[in-house]
């Protein structure tokens, strides 16, 4: 299996570190946040092919790492001080574009900042740009994007260029290319999970209420949830910490304290009952994945783990109630953009031509498609029909999880049916696009948090993710099961190869 | 369930989107297929069940009813495409 692999230029080993090994180094003072955000400064210019940001903010990059070197010299950093991060295009940051890659916000300057990122800065954190993704993060493949494509860093054996999956596909390049040592994502039937996967990186999509989603762009508020995107778990551990916690602001947002997450790192898996759902195993699904699923229940068990054979009967009905329930609430969401407050606007003779003008222009053709799908299953006499369907379907898609959890503490599964695909190979039947999410929507429909661990290697020489779905606000097991699962794989990340 | 040129033009009035001569027969033949693919859901007795909104919505939480943030006229105007005497301009509505 020889893979020749492109390497960005890596002039500096500062970008190879984890963040738990560059927060070390930083308190040991072994290098300045000063040197550590040049040093990504440096590789996103050098690597900007990959298309990873469509906003680079080196200037406050910098002036930020000269502050955090300032409070570390004093020892007064916070949990995340001088760590420089990339920023999901979704997440709002104060006078800041902030663009959804949509065409129907360039230019938008948020005059607040999202809770998420608000946390993250008051932990210290560097923000380097805000990360390319999917057009209102509608996609599996960053090919939706407004700002064009994403690369991923990974080229497979015939040279060709790859998706790195969506709609966090800027932030797990980042992530995974040396572009940022660590990045915010968000996941509404995968786009943490599924990129994670393709990029060869850790992703985590953290139970629906844990993570505030206030001042983040909404596609579909009953299923989006923020979560970070990591090279490993430990660093999973670190970056939800600061990302978590009750906000008034978001009626969902849980009111529960949020546990250490460090401390379940090393707490392995002894006596951890894995289910193992047996309607994953999808038709004719590709004999990589199937030798990754197993080897993933042989390592766990191993370590002491008890492997179930479980059931979640209405695990195929999960992409047919995402598709009727997501562009359904996007389509009520995306009402907002009218060419009126803030945005594109396209001028029209009527307000309703305005309307119109701006909205056809504004949105591309995934969101629209969306959106008339949406508007369809919420119209007068289909909403019964379809809309309210989903909704009994979706219950019985949660039930199904609550049921194995009785038996199970952790469900294992494959992230993704395939490894990464090349940009001419992305489909363009819509429903055939929509299949990649299959292992991925039916966390997001329960509400579950779900983890993305990169786990070995497609015979193409592509990283493949390994997923857990634990039960609500149990992150903990997955950074239980999580941790040994990195541990036997041994993957070695693009930064390693 | 398919639909026809005249719904679909019908879903875009009220979704506030305009479809060109060109792009009506792809988007047509797409929304079918997402349609089609969602009729799945037909196989399921779902009788007995009752609607899920989502998870963690049990009890909404109640605030004050307070106002939070004042003066932020200009911070509201600031995105706005066009502004005159701290309104947002629209073409007329009333004739």
């Amino acid at each position: 299996m020889t893979t020749p692999i492109t390497k960005p230029a890596l002039k500096n080993d500062l970008i190879r570190l984890t963040l738990a090994e560059a927060k070390e180094g930083l308190l040991k003072k072994k290098f300045s946040s000063l040197d550590l955000t040049k040093a990504y400064l440096e590789s996103m210019e050098s690597n900007r092919n990959l298309n990873a940001y469509i906003l680079e903010t080196p200037e406050l990059a910098l002036e930020r790492a000269k502050e955090s070197d300032k409070r570390l010299a004093k020892n007064e950093g916070g949990l995340l001080e001088g760590l420089p991060l990339g920023i999901k295009d979704l997440f709002s940051t104060e006078g800041i574009q902030t663009t959804a890659a949509s065409h129907i916000l360039e230019g938008f300057k948020p005059p607040y900042e999202s809770t998420v990122t608000q946390n993250l800065q008051n932990a210290g954190a560097v923000f380097l740009g805000k990360t390319n993704m999917d057009e209102f993060a509608m996609g599996s493949t960053n090919m939706t994007s407004y700002f064009g494509s994403v690369i991923n860093p990974w080229k497979r054996s015939d040279g060709k260029d790859l998706v790195p999956g969506g709609s966090s596909g800027g932030s797990a390049a980042a992530v995974a290319g040396g572009l940022a040592l660590a990045a915010t994502g968000t996941d509404t039937g995968g786009s943490i999970r599924q990129p994670a996967a393709f990029s060869g990186i850790v992703g985590l999509k953290p139970t629906y209420g844990r993570c505030s989603r206030w001042g983040i762009v909404a596609f579909a508020s009953s299923l989006d949830q923020p979560g970070p995107m990591t090279r490993d778990v430990r660093d999973a551990a670190l970056m939800l910490q600061v990302m978590a916690g009750h906000d008034p602001k978001d009626s969902t947002s849980a009111s529960l304290e949020v546990p250490s997450f460090e401390k379940s790192l090393t707490q392995g898996v002894k006596g951890i009952r894995v289910g193992i759902p047996r309607e994953y195993r999808l038709d004719g699904m590709d004999s990589d994945i199937v030798k990754l699923w197993e080897n993933g229940a042989k390592w766990l068990q191993e370590s002491g783990a008890e492997i179930i054979d479980v059931s979640l009967p209405h695990t195929k009905y999960s992409l047919p109630t995402y598709y009727v329930l997501a562009p359904a609430e996007a389509s009520s969401n995306l009402a907002r953009y009218d060419g009126v407050r803030y945005g594109l606007r396209v001028p029209g003779k009527t307000l309703d031509e305005l309307y119109e003008s701006t909205r056809s222009e504004g949105f591309g053709t995934e969101v629209q498609r969306r959106i008339l799908i949406g508007t369809y299953v919420l119209s007068a006499g289909y909403y019964d029909a379809y809309y309210l369907k989903a909704q009994k379907v979706r219950r019985l898609i949660a039930q199904d999880f609550e049921l194995a959890f009785q038996k199970v503490d952790v469900i294992l599964a494959p992230t993704t049916p395939t490894p990464a695909f090349a940009l001419d190979e992305s489909p363009s039947d819509p429903v055939v696009m929509y299949l990649n999410d299959v292992l991925t929507v039916p966390a997001n429909l329960a509400g579950l948090p779900g983890m993305s661990v990169p786990a070995g290697l497609s015979r193409d020489g592509l990283p493949l993710g390994l997923q857990l779905i634990g039960p609500a606000f149990d992150e903990n097991v997955l950074f239980r099961a999580g941790s040994v699962l990195e541990e036997a794989a041994a993957f070695k990340s693009f930064l390693e190869r | 369930m398919s639909l026809d040129q005249t719904t679909v033009k019908r879903i875009a009035t009220l979704a506030r989107l305009k479809l060109s001569e060109d792009r009506m027969g792809p988007m047509q033949q797409d929304l079918n297929r997402i349609l089609h693919f969602i009729d799945q859901l037909n196989e399921v007795d779902t009788s007995l069940v009752e609607a899920m909104e989502g998870t963690n919505v049990s009890s909404m939480p109640f605030r004050k009813d307070v106002i939070t943030e004042e003066n932020c006229v200009e911070k509201i105007l600031a995105n706005a495409p066009e502004v005159a005497c701290n309104m947002f301009v629209v073409p007329k509505v009333v004739e």
